[in-house]
């Protein structure tokens, strides 16, 4: 039905290692490219520009880059939101000195820089394994932010501290400042997310990702292989921070305009990062992007329920997606369970009703206060990184890749 | 120590980074002799203070510690049990109106409760996963009791006055004119019970060895009848106990807030220097980074000047990265820590 793949043969290696490896797919990802680049900038407004496709997209090229450290090369990093502050400023005084330096060309050189510093940073991981590194990032994390708030120079010695992007223009188009176009920023960021995501796909597929992943499972057994461990650490602490770098001079340029160290580069966006691939999925491309979009939209879809309320069709469709979610959930931990098995289906049944009732009740008129709906989606978002740990560590991609395994042979059975 | 004695060698960094220390310590006792009493009494005041600090980081890194030794696993969340369990104790007495023993009681329950309910819904499940699956796990944690503790007791800043004593100690600020906390010097003796109590428990209780068992070897306790799944039980619930003493500490010193939770982050360097298996080197590392910290604090702008002639207002502000700067630079040396067990690395 959703797959035809009669007559879909491979007559080489590379046709069948590609990718997307059946023809429908290819044409479907093609199409989705197609219409983000030529049909959403006719639809965008501010709002979503903004709120939802601008950040998801920097967020994406984040999580790629903490992707390649943490999920491809086990190195775990809590210093991303250091790593996005070197990026940014490294953007602001880079445009800020050379006006007339390309715009493409101040990004990458941002994410060059970033890179650098990864690789300075990196350098204890030939020691240091594990949570040990995770202490050696942080430091990162908190002595990176302490010298751009400290020393005048990086901040061009302004009166609040704070770095704003001056508006700068594309062959033409505006891309930062306040004037600048939603349709400009979008495509802008866009079309590095998908030159990166591209890049990215096949550097993990690649020589290089392959050592990331020896590395990974087996640091000393693949020494012994023959994988240098300097090289391959270091390289994803150089790719990974590129990546993180470019992230943060569009997170700081294109998405906030202006900044200011201690705010928008705490740890608070290390970890933001950190559960995008948790939840997302630990070693894998398409769970970068579906981990960010999932951490944009699950603080704006939970204030849109929990404050303003979203009417009645919309709360119903939550309370049945709330249903089935809990229904199901119920119904595996029942089953586990040696008492509860025998009234595992209307126990199940129950619990699922109980929720999307709650959920009903709440999201059809809203009501509660933004703490509140701040509180609960703290609480939401622990909930979920131990649910996925436990459950699927592999996060939103590997449910991904089920449901497609289960589209290609629906309607039968097998 | 012995140990220590026993391998230094000045030719390899370890050693090299050994003399360094010595003579910089050294130059510090030199300048101690020449300088002005007055700035030689300030310089005792900031160690001491410094020592005193250090002890209420030690208290958070022995929940560390304790959890770590007994499960292997890097419990993140531990600062974020300070702040519950500060939250509860506080919400008791001042919503509810409870005395202080009946608050900390009701608290200890609470915490228990967390401890069976992780033990149940987190642990069980990721028995024999890697050590950094864990880890992530307990930063999931410490977002739901965060998420928790704020929907139910509110996010604004909290009092919490258990009575303990405040202001500056009079004999000392009389006797030999030093400027000292009594909240701190209250800690710092709590803090010594503590351990007291935790090493004879350790030592001299059922339980206790029961608990070194496990610590030493996981099978080898499982075969000779110790459940594994009570003993994590009981370790998170001491360690919700330790959790507690420092939230009610901290909590006294600086009021309940979410920065409570960022003081778990200071426990890892204090952990790094300690080693995570040792209680005797969280105690040890909590003074170093304590009395480190403190001391750079003040002194770093001028050494720093002496040394390159930079600017010292530059060096202001940097207690937020100078433990974990510190840390990396020792991990370099001695990546085991002070008092860890050597690592030994196996295919």
């Amino acid at each position: 039905m959703f797959y035809r793949e009669t007559g879909d043969f491979k007559a080489s290696y590379a046709a069948d290692l590609q990718t997307f490896p059946i023809a429908l797919d290819r044409y479907r990802f093609w199409a989705l490219i197609a219409f983000a680049f030529l049909v959403v900038p006719f639809l965008i407004n501010d709002y979503w520009a903004s709120a939802i496709l601008v950040p998801v997209l920097v967020y994406s090229l984040a999580a790629l880059g903490l992707n390649m450290l943490t999920g491809y090369c086990g190195q775990v990093s809590l210093g991303t939101g250091a790593f996005m502050a070197v990026g940014a400023y490294t953007c602001y005084k880079l445009t800020t000195a050379f006006p007339e330096l390309n715009l493409i060309v101040v990004v990458l050189l941002s994410g060059a820089m970033t890179a650098m510093v990864g690789i300075a940073f990196g350098l204890p991981s030939l020691r240091i394994k594990g949570f040990y590194l995770a202490v050696a990032t942080l430091a990162a994390q908190f002595f990176i932010v302490w010298l751009v708030n400290k020393v005048p120079w990086f901040y061009n010695y302004s009166a609040t501290g704070q770095i704003s992007m001056p508006e700068r223009d594309l062959f033409g188009v505006l891309i930062t400042g306040p004037a600048a176009t939603p349709e400009a920023k979008y495509l802008f960021c866009l079309a590095f997310v998908f030159v990166f995501g591209w890049v990215a796909r096949n550097l993990v597929r690649g020589r290089i990702g392959r050592s990331w992943m020896a590395i990974r499972d087996m640091d000393i057994a693949a020494e012994i292989i023959g994988v240098p461990p300097l090289q391959t650490k270091l390289s994803a602490f150089a790719f990974s921070s590129f990546y993180i770098g470019i992230a943060g001079a569009l997170y700081f340029g294109v998405y906030l305009g202006a900044a200011e160290a201690t705010e928008a580069f705490s740890i608070i966006e290390s970890f933001f990062v950190l559960f995008a691939i948790i939840i997302g999925g630990l070693g894998s491309i398409t769970g970068s992007f579906l981990g960010a979009a999932f951490m944009v939209l699950l603080p704006v879809t939970l204030k849109n329920m929990m404050v303003d309320g979203v009417g009645p069709v919309w709360a119903s469709v939550a309370a049945i997606a709330m249903f089935a979610a809990g229904a199901i959930a119920m119904h595996s931990i029942a089953t586990a369970s040696t008492w509860l098995r025998a009234v595992a289906l209307p126990l199940a049944l129950g619990v699922g009703a109980l929720l999307g009732y709650g959920v009903w009740t709440v999201a059809v008129s809203g009501g509660l206060d933004t703490a509140a709906a701040k509180h609960f989606e703290i609480t939401l978002l622990g909930v979920l990184i131990i649910v996925f740990l436990i459950l699927e560590p592999h996060g939103l991609a590997r449910l991904w890749q089920i449901a497609k395994e289960k589209l290609r042979l629906w309607p039968f059975p097998y | 120590m012995t140990d220590v004695i026993r391998r230094f060698n000045p030719m390899k960094a370890e050693g090299i980074a050994l003399i360094l220390l010595t003579l910089f310590l050294l130059r510090g006792a030199w300048w101690f002799t020449v300088a002005d009493p007055r700035d030689a009494m300030f310089a005792v005041e900031t160690i001491v203070s410094g020592l005193l600090a250090g002890v209420m980081y030690s208290l958070v890194a022995l929940g560390f510690v304790l959890i770590f030794k007994s499960s292997g696993i890097f419990n993140y969340a531990q600062g974020v049990f300070a702040l519950f369990a500060g939250l509860f104790a506080s919400g008791f007495m001042n919503e509810f109106g409870l005395p202080v023993w009946a608050a900390l009681l009701l608290t200890m329950l609470v915490m228990v409760i967390v401890a069976i309910l992780v033990e149940r819904f987190v642990l069980q499940h990721l028995v024999n996963q890697e050590p950094i699956i864990l880890f992530m796990a307990t930063i999931g944690l410490a977002y739901v009791l965060e998420g928790v503790g704020d929907t139910i007791w509110g996010s604004d800043v909290k009092v919490l006055d258990v009575g303990l004593p405040s202001g500056a100690s009079d004999t000392l600020l009389d006797g030999f004119g030093l400027y000292v906390e009594k909240l701190e010097i209250a800690a710092a003796v709590i803090a010594a019970i503590l351990v007291i109590l935790l090493s004879v428990f350790s030592q001299y209780t059922r339980i206790g060895r029961a608990l070194r068992a496990v610590a030493d070897d996981h099978q080898a306790a499982l075969s000779v009848g110790i459940s594994l799944r009570t003993i994590w039980v009981i370790v998170w619930s001491i360690a919700g106990f330790v959790a507690l003493v420092a939230g009610v500490m901290w909590g006294a010193k600086s009021g309940v807030q979410f920065s409570l939770s960022l003081i778990a982050l200071k426990a890892l360097p204090v952990l790094i220097l300690g080693g995570f298996t040792s209680i005797p080197g969280a105690i040890i590392g909590g003074l170093i980074i304590g009395v480190g910290e403190k001391l750079a604090e003040i002194y770093l702008g001028t050494v720093m000047n002496e040394l390159f002639g930079l600017n010292p207002s530059m060096f202001t502000a940097i207690e937020n990265w100078f433990a974990y700067v510190l840390a990396l630079a020792f991990l370099l040396f001695r990546p085991q820590g002070l008092f860890g067990d050597k690592i030994i690395e196996r295919v």
